[in-house]
C-alpha cells in the first residue's frame, strides 16, 4: 500500500468517524442581521440591568398583565423565528472524490424539528384535520373497477384503518396532548417559581422594599395563559404527527408548516428594518436638531423629498429596480435561497429607507427643544464638546421616542409585508410569507367547494402576531411617555 | 397670504426636482437602458441589435444626463433625464412601454378612483369621528373600553382581510352585490358600495383611537373645566368646545391625503375590478412598465406638496390666531 492510498483511506475514515457532523452551517444575510439585532438587544438589556432609573419604566411594563401575555405569545413567536434562523446544508450520500457534498437546499433548524410536517406533502388540498383528500378522484379497485370517490392521503390518518374512527382517534389524542402541555407547564411554572424564591432579585429588593417585579395580580392571567397556550401547543403537536392539523395547500403543503414557517419572514421584516431606520433617524434628526444650520436645512430637504413619494411607490420603483438587478446578476447566488433571502433584506432596506423619515423629524423637534434647556446650555457654557453633549446629554433622553416609534412599527411592518406582496413587490415568490401565502390562496375563496383553511391559518397567525404586538407597544408606550403623571414619579 | 403661497410653491420645486432626480437615479443609474431592454424583451439571449432596436423605439438610446455629441442646449436637453424625467414638470408624462399617452389614461381613470375614494374619505371621516366622540363621551367606562379593545382588534386585522372577507360575504353568500366591475353613472352605485364599506371598516380602528386620543388630550384643558362650570351639558362641551379646539391635530392628518385622493387605492381597486389609477399602477408594477411608476410617483408627490399647502390653508379658517406670512 502506498503512502498516498494509505493518506486517502484515512482521512476518509477520519471523515466517516465524524459522520455526525453531516451537515455545513449556513449563515444567510437575514440571518446575520437577526443575530447582529438579537446581540444588540443582549447588550440593551444587560446594560438596562445595571442602570436603576431605565429599569423603571420597563417594571411598569412588568406590571401590565395585557403586556406580559403577549410578550409570552411573542416570545412564543419569537422561539419558532429563531429555530429557523439557524440555517444549515445537509450533507449528501454522494461523494465527489473522497470530497463531502452538501445538497443545495438551505434547511433550518426548524425544518429539521418539524421534518414530518415538511416532507409529508399530500396530493393536493384536504381539509384540517381530513382523513381523505378534498375533491373525488377515479380510483380503481381491486377488482379492477373505476369508482369516483375521495381517495385516503398519504400521511394524515395513514395510521386508521377506516374512515370512521377519526372523530374518536382525534379525541384522545387531542386530549393526550393537552395533558401532557398542561402537565409541562405546570412544571415548568412550578421550577420558575422555584428559581425566583431561591435567588431573590437584587433590583427588587433594593427598590422601595417589597416592590417584587411581578407583583401577583400580574401572575394570574399569566398562569391561566400560560396553560391554555400549553394545552393548545400539546394538541397541536400530537395531532400533527398523524393528521395535517390545518389541512393541506393545493401541491399539497402542509398549511401549518407554511403558517410557522411565514412567522420567521415576519419578524425579520418587522425587526431588521429598524437596522436601517435606527441609526439614519437617529443619526440625521439629532444632526439636524442641534446643529441647525445649513446641516438642518439639507437634512430637512433629504426626508422632505423622501416623504413626499408616497411609500407604496417609492417601495414599488425600488423593488422593481432590485428585481432587475437581481435577475441581470445570476452569478452573485450561489443557492435559489440566498437570492430569496437577499430579496427579503433588500426588501427590508427599502422599507427602512422609506419610513426613517417619521422618526427623523420627530428627533429633530425634540433635539430642537432640549438643546434649549438649561442643562445643555450649562454644558455648552462648560465647554463640554458637542459630541459628548450628544451622547451624554441629547440621546439619553431621546431613548423613549425611538423606543416608542420602534414598537409601534413592527406591527405596521408585518401588515404591510402582506400587501406588499400581494400587489408583487414584496419577498421572493419562493420565500415562505404570509403574504404568499394570502396570495396563493385569494382565488381558493371563490373555488366549489371552497377551500378556507389556508387563508384563515394566513390570517389568523398574522393576527395573533400583530395583535400581540400592539398590546405589548401600547403597554411600552404606556410606561414610556413622560406626559403621563403617575404616582410613582411623586413618591 | 398671496405671497405665503408663492413662496410655498416656490419651495416646492426643489422638492419635485430632488424627487425626479430620485427616482431617475432609482431607474437609470441603478439599471442602465440595457439591463431594461433585457428585462423586457426577456432575459435569454437577446441580441444587441434587439436591444439596441428597443431603445430606439423607447427613447432610451441617448445618453443620461450630459450629451456632448449634442451643441448649444441641445447638450442637456437631448438626454433621457430630459426627455423622460424633465418633461414631466409641464405635467407631460409621454408614453408607457406599451404606446399608450400616459396623461390621457390618468385623465380617463381618474374618475372611478375619485368614485371610491371620495365616499369612503368622507363617510369615513364623519364614522370615525363620531366613534371617536362617543367614546370619549363615556371615557373610563365600560364603554370605553370595549371601544378602545375594538378599535385594536380591528387595527391588528390585516387590510387584505376586510376586503377578501367582504367580497366574500356580502357578493358571495348574500349576492347583494357584484364581486367586481365598475360603471359609470347612478348604475355603478352598486360596483362602489361595497368597496366604500371595507374602506371605512379597514381604517375604523386606528383612526377612531388616534382622535379619542386626541379628543382626550383636549378635554383635560382648563377651558374644559370652565365650560362646565358655567353649567354646559356634556354634549355641548363635546361638540362646542372640545370638537373645535381639536379642529387643528385633525386637519393635520386629514387634508393631507385629500389631494391623493385622486390617485385612488392600490388594494381596493386591484381586488374590485376598478378602471382607476390605483388599479393601473398595480398592472403597471407587474408589467414593470417603468414610465408609468415614475409618472405615477411624480404625480404623488405632486399631489403630496399641494395637500401640504391646503393643510396651511385650512389651519387659517378654524383657527383665526394662524396668520400666514
Amino acid at each position: 500500500m502506498s503512502s498516498r492510498a494509505w493518506f486517502d483511506k484515512l482521512t476518509t475514515n477520519g471523515m466517516e468517524g465524524i459522520d455526525y457532523m453531516n451537515f455545513t452551517p449556513v449563515i444567510l444575510w437575514s440571518d446575520a442581521l437577526v443575530f447582529l439585532l438579537l446581540a444588540a438587544c443582549l447588550v440593551g438589556a444587560w446594560y438596562i440591568r445595571q442602570h436603576e432609573h431605565l429599569l423603571l419604566p420597563w417594571r411598569r411594563v412588568a406590571q401590565n398583565a395585557t403586556a406580559m401575555v403577549s410578550l409570552l405569545v411573542l416570545a412564543l413567536f419569537l422561539v419558532v423565528g429563531l429555530l429557523d434562523t439557524l440555517h444549515y446544508r445537509a450533507a449528501l450520500p454522494e461523494r465527489n472524490g473522497g470530497e463531502r457534498v452538501y445538497s443545495p437546499e438551505v434547511l433550518s433548524v426548524f425544518d429539521k424539528l418539524a421534518g414530518p410536517l415538511r416532507t409529508q406533502s399530500e396530493k393536493t388540498y384536504s381539509a384540517p384535520l381530513a382523513v381523505t383528500l378534498y375533491a373525488k378522484e377515479s380510483i380503481g379497485d381491486a377488482q379492477g373497477r373505476v369508482l369516483r370517490d375521495y381517495p385516503r392521503l398519504k400521511f394524515g390518518g395513514a395510521h386508521l384503518t377506516d374512515e370512521s374512527q377519526r372523530d374518536g382517534d382525534v379525541l384522545w389524542r387531542g386530549l393526550k396532548g393537552a395533558v401532557v402541555g398542561v402537565i409541562a407547564a405546570i412544571f415548568f411554572v412550578m421550577l420558575v417559581g422555584w428559581a425566583k424564591r431561591s435567588m431573590p432579585t437584587r433590583a427588587g429588593s433594593k427598590a422601595d422594599g417589597g416592590h417584587v417585579t411581578c407583583p401577583p395580580y400580574t401572575l394570574r392571567p399569566m398562569l391561566v395563559a400560560t396553560l391554555i397556550i400549553a394545552a393548545l401547543t400539546g394538541i397541536t403537536f400530537n395531532l400533527a404527527t398523524a393528521y395535517h392539523v390545518l389541512g393541506t395547500d393545493k401541491v399539497g403543503q402542509d398549511v401549518l408548516y407554511l403558517s410557522l414557517k411565514s412567522i420567521r419572514t415576519g419578524l425579520i421584516i418587522g425587526t431588521v428594518t429598524t437596522l436601517v431606520t435606527l441609526p439614519l433617524a437617529l443619526l440625521l434628526g439629532i444632526a439636524a436638531g442641534y446643529l441647525r444650520g445649513w446641516v438642518d436645512d439639507v437634512i430637512q430637504y433629504v426626508y422632505t423629498v423622501l416623504s413626499s413619494i408616497p411609500s407604496v411607490l417609492l417601495i414599488a420603483a425600488a423593488v422593481l429596480m432590485m428585481q432587475v438587478t437581481i435577475e441581470t446578476h445570476p452569478q452573485w447566488f450561489d443557492t435559489s435561497a440566498s437570492r430569496a433571502d437577499l430579496r427579503l433584506v433588500f426588501l427590508c432596506l427599502i422599507l427602512g429607507m422609506t419610513s426613517w423619515t417619521g422618526l427623523c423629524r420627530l428627533l429633530r423637534g425634540e433635539t430642537l427643544k432640549l438643546r434649549e434647556l438649561e442643562y445643555i446650555q450649562a454644558a455648552q457654557a462648560f465647554g463640554v464638546s458637542s459630541f459628548r453633549i450628544l451622547t451624554r446629554h441629547i440621546v439619553p433622553n431621546v431613548m423613549h421616542i425611538i423606543l416608542i416609534a420602534l414598537v409601534m412599527d413592527f406591527s405596521a411592518l408585518v401588515l404591510a409585508e402582506a400587501v406588499l406582496s400581494y400587489v408583487g413587490v414584496g419577498v421572493d415568490p419562493s420565500t415562505i410569507s404570509f403574504g404568499t401565502m394570502i396570495n396563493a390562496a385569494r382565488l381558493e375563496m371563490g373555488r366549489e367547494p371552497m377551500v378556507w383553511w389556508a387563508l384563515t391559518a394566513a390570517f389568523g397567525f398574522m393576527l395573533a402576531l400583530v395583535l400581540a404586538a400592539n398590546l405589548f407597544a401600547d403597554a411600552v408606550r404606556d410606561a414610556f411617555d413622560p406626559r403621563l403623571n403617575r404616582m410613582e414619579a411623586n413618591a | 397670504m398671496l405671497a405665503y403661497l408663492l413662496r410655498r410653491i416656490f419651495y416646492a420645486v426643489p422638492i419635485l426636482i430632488g424627487v425626479n432626480l430620485l427616482t431617475f437615479a432609482l431607474f437609470f443609474v441603478v439599471n442602465t437602458p440595457d439591463d431594461m431592454a433585457r428585462m423586457q424583451l426577456g432575459i435569454k439571449r437577446v441580441t444587441p441589435e434587439a436591444i439596441g432596436k428597443w431603445k430606439q423605439q423607447h427613447g432610451y438610446d441617448k445618453p443620461l444626463l450630459v450629451n456632448g455629441a449634442a451643441s448649444g442646449t441641445g447638450k442637456l436637453t437631448d438626454t433621457i433625464f430630459w426627455q423622460k424625467s424633465a418633461s414631466m414638470f409641464v405635467l407631460d408624462f409621454g408614453y408607457s412601454d406599451d404606446g399608450r399617452n400616459i396623461s390621457r389614461e390618468i385623465q380617463t381613470r381618474m374618475g372611478p378612483s375619485l368614485a371610491i375614494a371620495l365616499p369612503t374619505f368622507v363617510v369615513g371621516l364623519v364614522v370615525y369621528v363620531s366613534f371617536a366622540l362617543l367614546m370619549t363621551l363615556f371615557r373610563a367606562t365600560a364603554l370605553d373600553i370595549a371601544g378602545v379593545a375594538l378599535c385594536v382588534l380591528l387595527m391588528s386585522v390585516s387590510g387584505l382581510f376586510y376586503i377578501i372577507g367582504g367580497q366574500f360575504v356580502v357578493s358571495k353568500l348574500w349576492h347583494l352585490v357584484p364581486i367586481s366591475g365598475y360603471d359609470g353613472g347612478l348604475g355603478g352605485f352598486k360596483f362602489v358600495a361595497l368597496p366604500i364599506v371595507i374602506g371605512v371598516i379597514g381604517s375604523v380602528g386606528s383612526s377612531s383611537r388616534w382622535y379619542r386620543t386626541i379628543f382626550l388630550e383636549e378635554i383635560g384643558k382648563d377651558y374644559v373645566r370652565t365650560a362646565r362650570a358655567k353649567g354646559l351639558s356634556e354634549l355641548r362641551v363635546l361638540f362646542r368646545h372640545v370638537l373645535k379646539n381639536a379642529m387643528i391635530p385633525i386637519l393635520t392628518g386629514v387634508v393631507v391625503v385629500i389631494p391623493l385622493l385622486f390617485m385612488g387605492s392600490l388594494l381596493t381597486e386591484s381586488f374590485f375590478g376598478i378602471p382607476g389609477l390605483g388599479s393601473y399602477t398595480i398592472d403597471a408594477i407587474n408589467a414593470q412598465d417603468f414610465s408609468v411608476v415614475r409618472a405615477m410617483v411624480f404625480l404623488g408627490s405632486l399631489l403630496y406638496i399641494v395637500g401640504l399647502i391646503l393643510t396651511d390653508i385650512s389651519y387659517t379658517m378654524v383657527d383665526p390666531r394662524v396668520r400666514l406670512q
